[in-house]
């Protein structure tokens, strides 16, 4: 498992890879952030860490569901690595749902950013990966500028497939197109999900220090909500 | 401008009373380097396989904190970290946790054309290198005399020895402790090396690749990660430029300081140089580190906020230069 947190207005950032008991890993994120003089902590280090903050850890069991283990046999039979996870089809539909969403993602990587009434921004992002994902695959979450990022432009949180958003540097592009070319969130946003990142890979969701919300996606769908202070909310998965 | 372009760099943060003899090494291992990233860019090589060979003999050699002669964990081991980037198909690969590997870079590369994925770490990245007959040596290898001593006055003076950042303005009038770099770990100076490694390059067909290596900070916390092997941080390449940084780690991933570089040229259409000023002197924090960059049209250039930087470069016309300070 995976995480990272960034607060916007001291830059200051917290990630973690690799973990495999700890309960709560945006907290250990969080953790480091605060606690150590680094920003990135992984594996059997990360454990280690944990353990000697006391922070809630269990066994790796818990984190393990009867539909993961038939994600990753179906994964595995296709031989394929997939994006979060897909639903576990039943029997004959099982072929159909691949080839028709490509095994896209239907529930995955979850994320929040805010913006507080000081006019401070953040973002955390926390996922388990991909399904069938080589040991030791670290995505786009816990890396800073690409799943997570946030700073006095903005706060972004992406989720789809890690290598794609590794390679656009999806959440730092967002705040770079605010800030050096003077596009608004919303402009920033959809530049980025439309022209940087190949279709089917990844979404966003983003605050931005005036206010304004977004949640582009190129994919089929992403499960989201917002809710701005003007009482204004949303939930949705599709377009 | 045109042509090809090639730049290395040892580290961002140097002790000026390094000895000189160390400063001439490090000189001549910088050169050597370059002039072996040179030939191949004369045969044609693509920038991607330049940055590869180029930063494969850095790793090689002890003088610098990659491969062999990284900096040890608070445990003793080491745990290396690596990062390469294409700029024409902007694929990447990165590593990190590295034990045995002999060559981190060429790990990285390896995952990022021969695995599904982007980036490895610890034991999966192990597993991975043996998979593919990657070159697997013992531990010891990367171990070297020098650095265990370093650990053991590291941990005498109960202090995360940064690569060693000295601010580039008056460090001797500096008073907050985490600027007395010197006095803060109370070890030698003397015995401060080069450190992370790195390579830029602009290939004649006008395609940029960038690669960076290292063992990352001495005394760390085994499992840290620092910027080296974070694309957009310590490593990005794009079609306009590749930039690999080096210096407090930290520091480099707050500012996301290879993408930026980038971000400021493509966003604001700014030159190379202007946006490397730029991301060097307002985006990161004084002192805290530099880099080197090339743009697709032949240009090469390195720029730091520390106390010198080492580096060299060469450009396809002829010109070359190696140094230290500024």
């Amino acid at each position: 498992m995976e995480a990272c947190i960034m607060d916007g207005t001291t830059m200051k950032c917290g990630a973690v890879s690799g973990l495999s008991t700890v309960v709560n890993a945006i907290s250990l994120a969080r953790l480091v952030m605060e606690k150590t003089p680094h920003i990135y902590l992984a594996f059997d280090g990360a454990e280690a860490f944990a353990r000697e903050q006391g922070v809630e850890t269990v066994d790796p069991n818990h984190f393990v569901t009867p539909e993961n283990i038939e994600r990753l046999e179906q994964a595995k039979e296709a031989n394929r690595v997939q994006i979060d996870f897909t639903q576990p089809a039943k029997g004959d539909i099982r072929k159909e749902n691949a080839e028709a969403n490509g095994g896209d993602s239907q529930i995955g990587t979850v994320g929040c950013v805010a913006l507080d009434s000081h006019g401070n921004l953040a973002s955390a992002t926390s996922t388990g990966g991909l399904v069938n994902k080589m040991v030791g695959r670290i995505g786009d979450t816990p890396v800073i500028g690409a799943g997570t990022y946030a700073n006095s432009y903005c706060a972004v949180s992406a989720t789809g497939k890690g290598e794609a958003i590794i390679k656009a540097t999806v959440a730092r592009e967002v705040a770079a197109l605010m800030e050096y070319k003077g596009l608004s969130l919303k402009e920033a946003a959809a530049y980025v999900i439309e022209e940087k990142v190949a279709k089917g890979n990844a979404g966003l969701v983003a605050v931005s220090a005036n206010g304004e919300v977004t949640m582009p996606f190129n994919t089929t769908g992403m499960f989201r909500a917002c809710a701005t202070e003007d009482g204004h909310s949303e939930i949705s998965i599709w377009n | 401008m045109g042509g090809w372009a090639i730049a290395v760099h040892g580290g961002a943060g140097i002790d000026p009373s390094l000895p000189l003899q160390r400063q001439e090494e490090a000189c001549q291992a910088l050169l050597s380097a370059l002039h072996l990233g040179i030939s191949a860019l004369r045969s044609a090589s693509s920038a991607v396989d330049v940055v590869e060979l180029v930063v494969r003999e850095l790793e090689l050699n002890p003088l610098f904190n990659s491969g062999c002669g990284s900096a040890l964990t608070a445990q003793g081991t080491v745990e290396m970290d690596a990062s390469i980037m294409d700029g024409s198909t902007r694929k990447c690969g990165a590593v990190s946790g590295l034990s045995t590997v002999k060559n981190p870079i060429s790990l990285a590369r390896l995952v990022m054309d021969k695995s599904p994925h982007a980036y490895l770490a610890f034991d999966g990245a192990e597993a991975f290198a043996r998979q593919h007959g990657a070159e697997i040596v013992d531990t010891s290898f990367f171990i070297i005399e020098e650095n265990v001593i370093r650990l053991k006055q590291a941990k005498e003076a109960k202090s995360i020895q940064f690569d060693y950042r000295l601010p580039s303005k008056g460090w001797d009038t500096c008073a907050s402790e985490a600027e007395q770099m010197v006095q803060m770990n109370g070890v030698p100076i003397s015995l401060y090396s080069p450190e992370t490694v790195g390579c830029v390059v602009v290939d004649a067909l006008g395609r940029c690749a960038a690669a960076t290596s290292t063992g990352g900070l001495i005394n760390k916390m085994c499992g840290r990660i620092g910027d080296s092997p974070l694309i957009g941080a310590g490593t990005y390449a794009c079609n306009i430029c590749a930039v690999s940084a080096t210096g407090e780690g930290e520091a480099i991933i707050r500012a996301t300081l290879a993408r930026d570089v980038a971000a400021l040229m493509e966003f604001k259409g700014i030159s190379l140089k202007e946006a490397v000023d730029c991301a060097i002197h307002e985006r990161l924090e004084d002192g805290k580190g530099g880099l080197i960059a090339v743009s697709n049209d032949g240009h090469v250039i390195c720029g730091f906020n520390t106390t010198g930087m080492f580096r060299a470069l060469a450009t396809e016309d002829g010109h070359m230069e190696v140094g230290l300070w500024d």
